[in-house]
């Protein structure tokens, strides 16, 4: 049988050119950036190099850019760092029902920790609205950090709108952009960031590779201690053979992104035009408008979600809920809830998710596969 | 129906029910060796996670995602919180609320393992679901008939007495032909992940926590007097719902002589009747009225039959008389006297090794009437 993998939201292959890029940092080029001798010198160039490529991805300068293990440490460090060290300016955050874990868990632990959050709602198409934003904001808001592209259903907010609304406010403004790296176009000073949140293996990089833009001025309390590596925010050696490949990943991201997107318009529209070919009842859920274009998020109707995962599965084909699930509780959206309360829709729902190497044939093979196997189960 | 096998094993799809267990786990070994196209999946009922996140559910479906592995299956879980809630919990709560001693494993069985499990399973595209169930299934006289486990330590068919025709045409027991030891063996042979896993006792949501304490979360306990028949007062009780028929333990009668046992209880004194000696009179009975029988095959039963029965798990079989009363009843007479019948338990009835199906013990009857102090 031949696999079909269409979970790209959720991880994606390596790059081979990235596996060849890594493969010296393992063995030969194997120093310590920080040492001082020629072994150490060869890793620290690399170091600087990838540093530059990854600030070049985002229009920011290479000081500016932190190595992190992904996306998840990335969003930790940017919001405990700046709640820890702006304690003394105000304790309010502002943040989305629609965030990554990374971004909700976090800001949960930091209510528990004393601090207040506010979690905005969203719309249908999982919109926020600019006038909730500008209610939410108090003098004593130290931070709001609103995801770019949502990794299940692939909505994507007005960050320059909200970046514009925040200038001369104390608050800082994060984005967790590790869904949207690759497929949209990012600069930093368009969006009016002051920390954005990239993962590696979302762009067929290593996984534990990432990084966080950290505008210059911005105040920040280490995420870790010991040794002074990124400029004393997160010690520890260096993972040279991650951020080898990270950087390799960027440079193709950024030759080839913009035509890998379209591609994956096409599928997504393709998928689309099948399901209503074959007569399925079937809902999208997202902002055809402001989506991701690698994303389609499915509800069918009368069609759980966990057995509608498992009939892909066992007809090779790889999608997901979008959500985490464990020992067999499927909880239900978090996203999908925000926006359309606890309906059954949050139930039915697929995501689709695509990437390198899927041809336009799979993608019509996947088509056809989930009206079968819906048409089996909606009868 | 038509023969069970009619396709090869390379054709059949089997969902095998996991539980982390070492029996499921051999039952998924024995399928993949007999070449089905085999699916592991792992049932969460019930939701234990304590304080600090740990929940058992997920210990377990760790151990079957090991053993999966290692069988070379694909596994997946499904939940099941809610309908057990609502068929299985709920059911549990009000027997105990009555005062009798209810098998929520019979009803576990019936409305989820081959109910919604079975439902799922044929969702994917199942043949067969199977578990680890000690229990046999055999094509007889054109139906399929569930026969008791070699093992007859291990036999489980009356925790499955309430499964219908339908239900186990679509059965497979791959283990019901060995006993506990060759499971183990076969288990530690073919190093499974599972293989020392000590076997889990009691009721699943229960586990090994108190069994007082978990009821006391969800009922309202009252204490109440302990009496003879005649009424001598002989202590307190800590709710009536904490004992079942014939009990022993836990009573604290001191004094001399034969120890003490539970004999009855009267719900609305709410007093719980105690008498000494193990082979007390007021404990022994000679027949029973049960409800909600149900029967293995579609052939209609004879009005009168005689047959074995148990009436709790891993007793031996007794004599009985079976009459099938018109209002849907049972009334099943014992050839001999029967000690601590109790209320809420399933009777269940076997033809040699063949288990015919079972019901809820309601009435327990003595000298023609129904005895007032249960």
């Amino acid at each position: 049988m031949d696999l079909i993998y269409v979970d790209h939201a959720a991880t994606s292959p390596i790059h081979p050119e990235v596996v060849q890029e890594m493969m010296p940092y393992f063995t030969e080029y194997f120093g310590n950036p920080s040492s001082i001798h020629q072994f150490g010198r060869k890793t620290r160039q690399l170091l600087d190099e990838a540093r530059r490529t990854a600030a070049k991805s985002i229009g920011a300068a290479s000081n500016q850019i932190m190595f992190t293990s992904g996306g998840t440490e990335a969003d930790n460090a940017a919001i405990f760092g700046v709640a820890y060290a702006n304690k003394e300016r105000g304790n309010h955050i502002i943040t989305t029902q629609i965030e990554h874990h990374a971004v909700l868990h976090a800001c949960e632990e930091l209510e528990r920790q004393g601090f207040e959050v506010t979690y905005l709602p969203v719309d249908e198409k999982g919109r926020i609205s600019f006038q909730d934003v500008k209610d939410a904001l108090r003098e004593d808001t130290v931070l709001v950090t609103i995801m770019y592209g949502n990794n299940e259903v692939g909505t994507v907010q007005d960050i320059p709108a909200i970046g514009e609304l925040l200038e001369g406010h104390q608050a800082y403004f994060h984005t967790d952009a590790v869904q949207a790296y690759g497929v949209l176009p990012l600069n930093v000073d368009e969006l009016k960031v002051d920390l954005l949140s990239i993962s590696g293996h979302k762009i067929n990089g290593p996984k534990g590779t990432g990084f966080l833009y950290i505008r210059e001025g911005v105040a920040i309390a280490p995420s870790s201690f010991g040794g002074e590596q990124e400029r004393k925010r997160r010690a520890g050696t260096e993972n040279v053979a991650g951020i080898a490949g990270l950087a390799k990943a960027i440079s193709i991201m950024m030759e080839q992104g913009a035509e890998k997107a379209a591609a994956y318009l096409a599928y997504k529209e393709a998928m689309i035009a099948i399901l209503i070919k074959e007569d399925i009842n079937f809902q999208v859920n997202g902002d055809p408008e402001h989506g991701l274009p690698h994303i389609l998020n499915v509800s069918f109707p009368g069609v759980k979600t966990e057995v509608m995962l498992v009939n892909l599965d066992l007809a090779g084909i790889a999608a997901s809920s979008g959500s985490a699930c464990t020992a067999g509780s499927v909880e239900p959206s978090h996203v999908l809830t925000a926006m359309f309360g606890k309906t059954e829709r949050t139930k039915n729902s697929i995501r689709f998710s695509f990437g390198l190497n899927n041809t336009m044939e799979q993608i019509e093979k996947t088509a056809y596969e989930t009206a079968k196997i819906v048409k089996r189960l909606q009868k | 129906m038509s023969t069970r096998h009619e396709k090869s094993p390379a054709e059949t799809r089997v969902v095998i029910g996991m539980s982390g267990g070492v029996d499921s786990s051999v039952a998924a070994l024995m399928l993949k060796q007999q070449g089905y196209d085999v699916i592991g999946i792992f049932m969460k009922n019930w939701d234990d996670t304590d304080e600090f996140g740990v929940c058992t559910a997920t210990e377990d479906y760790n151990d079957v995602i090991a053993v999966a592995n290692q069988i070379g299956i694909p596994y997946y879980a499904v939940n099941f919180e809610k309908e057990y809630w609502d068929k299985v919990f709920t059911y549990f709560l009000e027997e105990y609320k009555a005062g009798r001693t209810p098998n929520p494993d019979v009803i576990c069985n019936k409305e989820i393992k081959f109910k919604a499990f079975l439902d799922h399973a044929m969702s994917l595209g199942a043949d067969f679901v199977a578990t680890g169930h000690y229990a046999r299934v055999a094509e007889q006289d054109g139906e399929v008939k569930m026969l008791r486990g070699v093992d007859e330590n291990k036999d489980q068919t009356y925790f499955l007495n309430q499964l219908s025709q339908e239900q186990i045409e679509k059965v497979m027991f791959p283990i019901g032909e060995l006993n506990k030891p060759q499971i183990r063996q076969m288990a530690a042979e073919a190093g499974l992940a599972t293989a020392k896993k000590k076997d889990s006792t009691g009721i699943c949501f229960i586990g090994e926590r108190d069994f007082k304490d978990f009821l006391s979360n969800y009922l309202p306990a009252k204490p109440g007097e302990m009496r003879t028949l005649d009424g001598d007062f002989k202590g307190k009780h800590d709710g009536l719902m904490y004992y079942t028929i014939g009990q022993r333990h836990g009573l604290g009668i001191g004094g001399s002589g034969e120890p003490w046992f539970v004999v009855g209880k009267d719900l609305t004194e709410n007093v719980l009747f105690v008498e000494q000696g193990f082979d007390h009179e007021s404990l022994y009975s000679e027949s029973l009225t049960a409800v909600q029988p149900s029967w293995m095959s579609n052939k209609p039963m004879e009005k009168t039959f005689h047959c074995t029965a148990k009436f709790r798990y891993r007793q031996p079989d007794k004599g009985v008389t079976v009459n099938l009363l018109d209002d849907g009843k049972l009334h099943v007479v014992f050839d001999d006297p029967q000690r601590a019948i109790t209320p809420g338990q399933a009777v269940v009835f076997y033809d040699g090794d063949i288990c015919l199906g079972g019901a809820t013990i309601d009435e327990v009857i003595k000298n023609g009437e129904p005895i007032s102090y249960l």
